[in-house]
């Protein structure tokens, strides 16, 4: 490595370690947001409030409640209330969902023909409501199935949820949010690497040396490499011992596809660096285009065959995407380089590109 | 009432006393200018002044009161210009006097008569529509007098109005401040630049948080007790690196018109004249002179060294 | 523009910014081992000439060849054989002196035993050994100044331009400084500076006075002390500036 590079490299290791209260915050903030994110963000649904008003005071219909009380999907805020008052309920977020069993519930359950079972669910939040819903039907096929021994279905399905089998949201989150993270940690460290030497007037006396924009670059890009790698380290611990997220595959492969994609990140960072002229600019564009599109079109949380075409096509830029399917890959389905090499392959020209991009937009004048 | 009066002033930021048991007063309807290099303790005393910040000892009184107890009543008394101050360079001259005319509640009525004031003065009128961005140093630095202002003050202090300023708008500054001066204003003005003392009614030296003197210029040079005499050469330099082989070393300073040799021991010109040929000095000519703010700043530099 | 026995020559520089000329038309011959002073009002155009000089902006017309290289182009030679020292403190402040110095030895590709032994040399020089791993920051601005300007120029480049550097500095340190530039000067360098200090401007060999984007005046100190009859430079470019306000 040139003497050059080197001495740029080790400038900005210094410049790193003499602002600690910076260093704390970059080693920090990735576990911060990984917990606020990992408890704010999850599908998994407990402890419903709702509400039970039983009209038909029968033995099936205690049983069929004790049922549902049992199970902790469901918590009990009112019993027996006028049914006049569910609304305010609802409206006061103090109940979800509201089961009213008709006063014909026990005969209706040993006689033919069946009766309704009648659930009022709060479908402001569509999703909740609909697996309330769902998780309800099921309550009542297992119910309908302990009672009625002659079973008449002609063919179950019967589904084994492979990789994730308790389907525990966090094992789907957690991976996701170490790729919006890092992404947005990384951009965030370079995007104002070069910029700041701008607006100190430092950029002017290095100018005047014979220094190649690519030595400058890359002698950026190197120890935030390094510091990004110990962030990513952070939170896959937190993550594993912590979440529990399972580590099926490599983890030196997850290492190297870490590596790429803290990378890109850099580099996606000193390009905006590169073209900007205040920090403050710098730092708005690199939360900007980093946080948005990784959320939301990464397939981190929103499946990305059900976007619009056009999204699809951004999808398949940025590079959160392809590191998804590589950390989900290798963490929860073990599966190694073969299967993989695709979307390294992507990581590495990206990351090659916005380099190549930020060297030839780095001015080398004070135009 | 005496605006500004500072008694024993001491003020340290981790460890380094930056000011040192200062004490001076300014007068009503006089420039005071504090005079000293970077890092001498002016822009800390001016902070304490116009309580940004607190005094660790001694006694600061504006109009009388003490400054620390009478924050608003400072604040709003005083016409403050910070050092390097910048103002809105995305605002043109006319809307940032307003802006500053506005924060001290003055009417828009009066905000016009003072406007017109003002640019009488500072000639910034053509330029009214122009962003701040666009005009030069020096223009800079008179709309930001200008906007400080704009409250009418009767006290002004100013850090370092002139840094980086070329001589001729440096003149044009001081002008203005002359001006003011002279409608009754009393200013406080620091500054890096010698030759600015004499344009002040009195000064005071400062140099590592210590006054070094202070009063009227002229009568200021008077401390400067040795002789001084111009030794002129083709080559200043070689002229002050052969000097330091005399007794004369560390009593030479390189001018630009040639060497300033203070005589210490008062030998008198004929004597130095003698010792300078013995010691096969090459020079043009040797002539008394008077000294100036710069020969007497050296020499309190010196002796508060030793 | 053949000869090559001047470190600096330009034949009408000119540089646009849009419509507003920053320099015009500016034609001057430095030799080596000459202390050139550049004056003029803020905005005149002394740093825009400066950094055409350097490589830091380009031309828009004329001719300038650094060191004998043409700066359109050989910016990439130039650079090797200048030391620049800018208006804005150039060193970082939360590295130390040591760490700045062999920075800039990296920069300038200086091997490891070159910086070793050019940065002891230095502190030494500038009797700073004490305070070699203090951080920049809490160095007197004085000692700062005469820091960036041998870290400008631990690559022994032969021509330096010095961009207002003893502004705020104190008198004392103000004469170290040109001492330091008088024995580079000496050692047959050639030194650009630009200076708001009046008296400073005695000490150059040659003075160029600019405005407008013009050089106006170009001679030695005393010829243009008598030329305008007057005491001091101080005097000559008032005069200077003010016979530009009636044209």
């Amino acid at each position: 490595m040139s003497k050059v590079l080197l001495s740029i490299i080790r400038k900005e290791f210094w410049h790193i370690m003499r602002d600690p209260q910076t260093l704390t915050i970059i080693i920090l903030m990735p576990v911060v947001m990984l917990f606020l994110f990992g408890y704010a963000i999850t599908l998994d649904m407990k402890e419903i409030d709702t509400i039970i008003i039983d009209q038909s005071k029968t033995p099936q219909s205690r049983q069929f409640i004790e049922q549902i009380v049992a199970t902790d999907f469901f918590q009990l805020v009112a019993v027996d209330i006028n049914p006049d008052r569910i609304e305010t309920y609802f409206q006061q977020r103090k109940a979800r969902c509201a089961l009213i069993i008709p006063n014909d519930f026990g005969r209706a359950v040993q006689k033919q023909p069946a009766t309704g079972l009648q659930l009022l669910v709060d479908a402001s939040d569509p999703n909740a409501a609909n697996y309330i819903h769902k998780y309800f039907t099921q309550q009542v096929f297992r119910y309908n199935q302990s009672i009625n021994d002659i079973s008449i279905i002609p063919f179950q399905v019967e589904s084994r949820m492979l990789y994730n089998p308790n389907l525990r949201s966090a094992y789907f989150f957690v991976p996701g949010l170490i790729a919006v993270i890092l992404l947005l940690i990384s951009a965030l460290l370079t995007s104002i690497a070069i910029v700041r030497e701008k607006e100190l007037g430092t950029m002017e006396q290095i100018l005047v040396s014979p220094v190649h924009p690519f030595q400058i670059i890359v002698g950026k890009a190197i120890p935030y490499t390094v510091l990004g790698f110990l962030d990513s380290l952070i939170i896959l611990i937190v993550a594993r011992f912590w979440f529990d997220v399972p580590m099926e595959g490599s983890i030196v492969l997850l290492g190297m596809a870490l590596i790429l994609y803290i990378l890109t990140g850099l580099s996606f960072g000193l390009l905006i660096s590169t073209v900007t002229h205040s920090q403050r600019l710098a730092m708005m564009a690199a939360l900007l285009s980093t946080i948005l599109p990784t959320i939301m079109l990464s397939g981190f949380i929103f499946p990305i065959k059900s976007m619009p075409v056009l999204f699809q096509w951004i999808s398949n830029i940025i590079p959160a995407t392809h590191f998804l399917q590589i950390i989900r890959g290798i963490m929860l389905k073990g599966i190694g380089f073969m299967e993989l090499y695709s979307q390294m392959g992507y990581l590495v020209l990206l990351a090659v590109l916005l380099i190549a991009l930020s060297v030839k937009k780095f001015s080398k004048t004070l135009e | 009432m005496i605006p500004i009066q500072i008694n024993h002033l001491k003020k340290a930021f981790a460890g380094t006393q930056a000011v040192n048991d200062i004490s001076f007063a300014v007068h009503q309807g006089e420039i005071f200018g504090l005079i000293g290099p970077d890092g001498a303790g002016k822009t800390t005393t001016i902070r304490i002044l116009v309580s940004l910040l607190t005094a660790d000892a001694g006694q600061v009184l504006f109009k009388g009161r003490a400054v620390h107890k009478n924050m608003a009543f400072v604040r709003s008394q005083i016409g403050y210009m910070p050092q390097r101050f910048s103002l809105y360079q995305d605002l043109s001259v006319e809307e940032n006097m307003h802006f500053f005319g506005d924060l001290f509640k003055v009417t828009r009525y009066e905000q016009k008569e003072r406007m017109q004031r003002l640019f009488s003065f500072s000639n910034l009128e053509p330029f009214r529509k122009r962003r701040a961005a666009a005009l030069s140093g020096g223009m800079k630095q008179k709309l930001a007098l200008s906007c400080m202002l704009m409250h009418d003050p009767e006290v002004v202090v100013l850090d370092e109005p002139t840094y980086g300023v070329d001589p001729v708008s440096r003149n044009e500054f001081w002008n203005i401040l002359k001006m003011l001066s002279e409608q009754g204003t009393s200013i406080l003005v620091t500054t890096a630049y010698m030759d600015e003392a004499e344009l002040c009614n009195r000064v005071g030296l400062i140099f590592k948080g210590r006054l070094l003197a202070h009063d009227e210029p002229q009568k200021l040079t008077n401390h400067f007790d040795h002789p001084l005499y111009l030794i002129d050469s083709d080559q200043s330099n070689k002229l002050y690196d052969a000097l330091q082989q005399t007794p004369f070393a560390g009593d030479c300073h390189l001018f630009g018109e040639g060497i300033h040799l203070t005589d210490r021991q008062k030998r008198g010109m004929h004597a130095v004249r003698t010792i300078l040929d013995e010691q096969k000095i090459d020079y043009r000519s040797i002539k008394p002179i008077t000294p100036d703010m710069e020969d007497l700043f050296l020499e309190l530099m010196q002796d508060a060294k030793n | 523009m053949t000869s090559n026995t001047f470190s600096v020559e330009t034949e009408n520089l000119t540089r646009k910014f849009g419509s507003f000329t920053a320099v015009d038309s500016v034609t001057f011959r430095v030799k080596p081992g000459e202390i050139f002073g550049f004056l003029g009002a803020n905005g005149a155009g002394k740093t825009t000439t400066i950094r055409m000089l350097c490589g830091l902006l380009l031309p828009t017309t004329g001719d300038a060849r650094v060191a004998g290289l043409n700066v359109y182009t050989d910016s990439e030679g130039i650079k090797q054989r200048i030391g620049y020292m800018s208006q804005k403190f150039s060193l970082y402040e939360d590295l130390t002196v040591r760490e700045n110095v062999q920075f800039y030895g990296g920069v300038y590709g200086l091997n490891r035993r070159a910086i070793k032994t050019r940065t002891e040399e230095l502190l030494t020089y500038l009797q700073l050994q004490d305070k070699a791993d203090a951080l920049t920051r809490e160095l007197p601005l004085g000692w700062k100044q005469k820091m960036a300007l041998s870290s400008a120029m631990l690559h022994d480049p032969p021509i330096i331009f010095l961009d207002e550097p003893t502004s705020g500095v104190d008198p004392a340190s103000r004469r170290d400084f040109w001492l330091l530039i008088y024995q580079l000067a000496a050692e047959g360098k050639t030194v650009f500076v630009t200076t708001h200090f009046m008296d400073e401007a005695e000490y150059c060999h040659r003075l160029s006075i600019m405005r407008d984007g013009k050089i106006v005046e170009l001679d030695s100190p005393e010829a243009l002390k008598q030329q305008y009859n007057a005491v001091s430079m101080q005097d000559v470019f008032l005069k200077v500036v003010d016979r530009g306000a009636h044209e």
